[in-house]
């Protein structure tokens, strides 16, 4: 199952990279203007991301802390 | 060292925003905390300055609620209860200055009480606290050259609770491609956290009264002092701590691919190093006998992100993350995410996500009673097992044009809801709601 979504990400990100970026105006950004388009991890997520970071041995990557504070109990 | 980069960091902070201040003469007090668009000022250049003003204040309050069996207090058994309540709120604060620099202050409070179960047991008969808090201010400075497209930036960040404290600071920079296609960031990061040394009950010594030239010294069982001099003062040093110091270095890539894609690529250098352990988290060997776990003094970790979002129609936005991590503990993982955020309306979306995780087990992690004595490093914490997470649930966001519930100012109100699942048999629910105001 990990595997093949692995592989299905790689092959996204092949084909992303792989097809020529086309020159976008301004006024050719109103999807990608969209609050829901953002490049970025939501508000309502933060404390999402810091649990995750106290129960799994992984972090970081992903605009979040990489250190400090604790969470440890 | 690092009292001279924070001086310097906030010295220049002021000089700016003096230098400003000086330049909008014309500025009341009733517009510093105005929300509405205040009035620019041109310049002789012929640029616009706008006075410093509130642009948004963001409010985001949490529930967790978590359930497990495996706490690293009582050696990889016992019960992992805890209930977190955490609330934050967050100032933007923007103004421009001469030659189109814009001037962003991001000012944050956070504020977290939590209940441990385990905790309890850090005293082995179950009496010690079982609840603690935490507050954790931050405030961070970005000037942007709209024109040329960079931005750089200062910050620092403090966090405060009974048993660890942590400063921290950052300094980053990002710079837009010519054609405004991508945008390349980088964030250098160092953290510098003291931890109090409170360990197990059976492990610290008894308290002890000693009388030197005059003076009584009481070490106390957390190791305190308190020393009674001749003439009836007293002195009190506040419990041992040890430090934990991190440095990272984050760089960024995003690319607009078409008009309905872009994607980000994310890397992280983060070097650790001081105390990695926890003062009260008991290892049991196989011999029956229980100590404190030992880890060593440092760590070297490599997470590399990957995001792509997509416009899929006019109603359906696919949100993709992908993370491969890897450290020197012998930790492997990879983290996928997928989001779905479907616009019921244009200011109405309802987003169900899934996140899937997996990790391989450091190095130095056995179970309850698996450890040999002989053994250099030991952990019965399972945020080092072998395990994989399921997280699922969803989001819901509001954004209409007159305000959440025609309420002007509230701009943007977002719950989200999700389920976590461990094969360790750790489960946590987490409820978030966000307010936005302009």
């Amino acid at each position: 199952m990990t595997k093949h979504l692995i592989k299905l990400l790689i092959a996204l990100l092949i084909c992303s990279l792989t097809s020529a970026c086309v020159h976008v105006r301004e006024y050719q950004k109103n999807k990608l203007n969209d609050a829901e388009m953002a490049l970025a991890n939501r508000k309502a997520e933060r404390n999402e991301l810091n649990f995750q970071s106290y129960r799994e041995g992984a972090s970081g990557a992903n605009a979040g802390k990489t250190g400090g504070g604790c969470g440890c109990n | 060292m690092k009292k001279i980069f924070l001086t310097a960091a906030g010295f220049a902070m002021l000089c700016r925003i003096n230098a400003y201040a000086q330049v909008m003469k014309t500025d009341t007090a009733k517009k510093v905390f105005s929300l509405a668009e205040p009035p620019s000022t041109a310049d002789n250049s012929g640029y616009q300055t706008k006075p410093l003003r509130v642009e948004e204040v963001n409010l985001v309050s949490s529930y967790y609620l978590q359930n497990g069996n495996h706490s690293a207090v009582t050696g990889g058994i016992g019960t992992e209860h805890v209930t977190d309540l955490s609330n934050g709120i967050n100032l933007k604060l923007v103004w421009t200055g001469p030659g189109q620099h814009k001037n962003t202050i991001d000012a944050g409070l956070g504020f977290d009480h939590h209940t441990s179960a385990s905790q309890a047991f850090i005293n082995k008969s179950g009496a010690s606290s079982t609840g603690g808090s935490r507050i954790y201010p931050s405030v961070d400075w970005t000037s942007e050259n709209e024109k040329k497209g960079t931005s750089f930036g200062v910050g620092t960040y403090i966090s405060s609770e009974y048993n660890y404290r942590s400063i921290g600071a950052d300094l980053h920079f990002s710079a837009k491609t010519a054609n405004k296609m991508g945008e390349f960031g980088v964030k250098l990061q160092g953290y510098f956290d003291q931890v109090r040394l409170i360990y197990p009950s059976e492990f610290i010594p008894t308290s002890t009264t000693t009388t030197t030239g005059g003076a009584t010294v009481i070490t106390t069982a957390s190791g305190r002092t308190s020393t009674l001099s001749a003439d009836g003062s007293e002195t009190k040093s506040s419990i041992p701590s040890s430090p934990r110091n991190t440095y990272s270095a984050s760089f960024s890539y995003s690319q607009i691919i078409n008009p309905r894609l872009q994607i980000m690529f994310l890397a992280d250098v983060v070097t650790q190093n001081g105390y990695l352990s926890l003062p009260f988290h008991r290892v049991y060997f196989n011999t029956g006998r229980d100590t404190i776990e030992h880890l060593p003094s440092s760590r070297f970790k490599l997470p590399l992100g990957f995001r792509a979002n997509y416009f899929l129609g006019d109603r359906i936005i696919i949100r993709t993350y992908y993370r491969f991590y890897t450290d020197n503990w012998g930790t492997h993982s990879n983290t996928i995410n997928l989001e779905v955020p479907v616009k019921i309306s244009p200011f109405f979306s309802i987003a169900p996500f899934y996140r899937y995780y997996d990790q391989t087990a450091a190095k130095y992690f056995a179970p309850y009673e698996a450890h040999a004595p002989t053994d250099t490093y030991y952990t019965s914490n399972y945020e080092y097992a072998q395990f994989h997470a399921n997280f699922f649930g969803a989001g819901i966001r509001l954004s209409p044009p007159k305000g959440v519930a025609g309420w002007q100012s509230l701009h943007e109100l977002e719950l989200r809801y999700g389920h976590y699942q461990q094969t360790t048999g750790l489960a946590s629910n987490v409820v978030s709601l966000s307010l936005g105001f302009k």
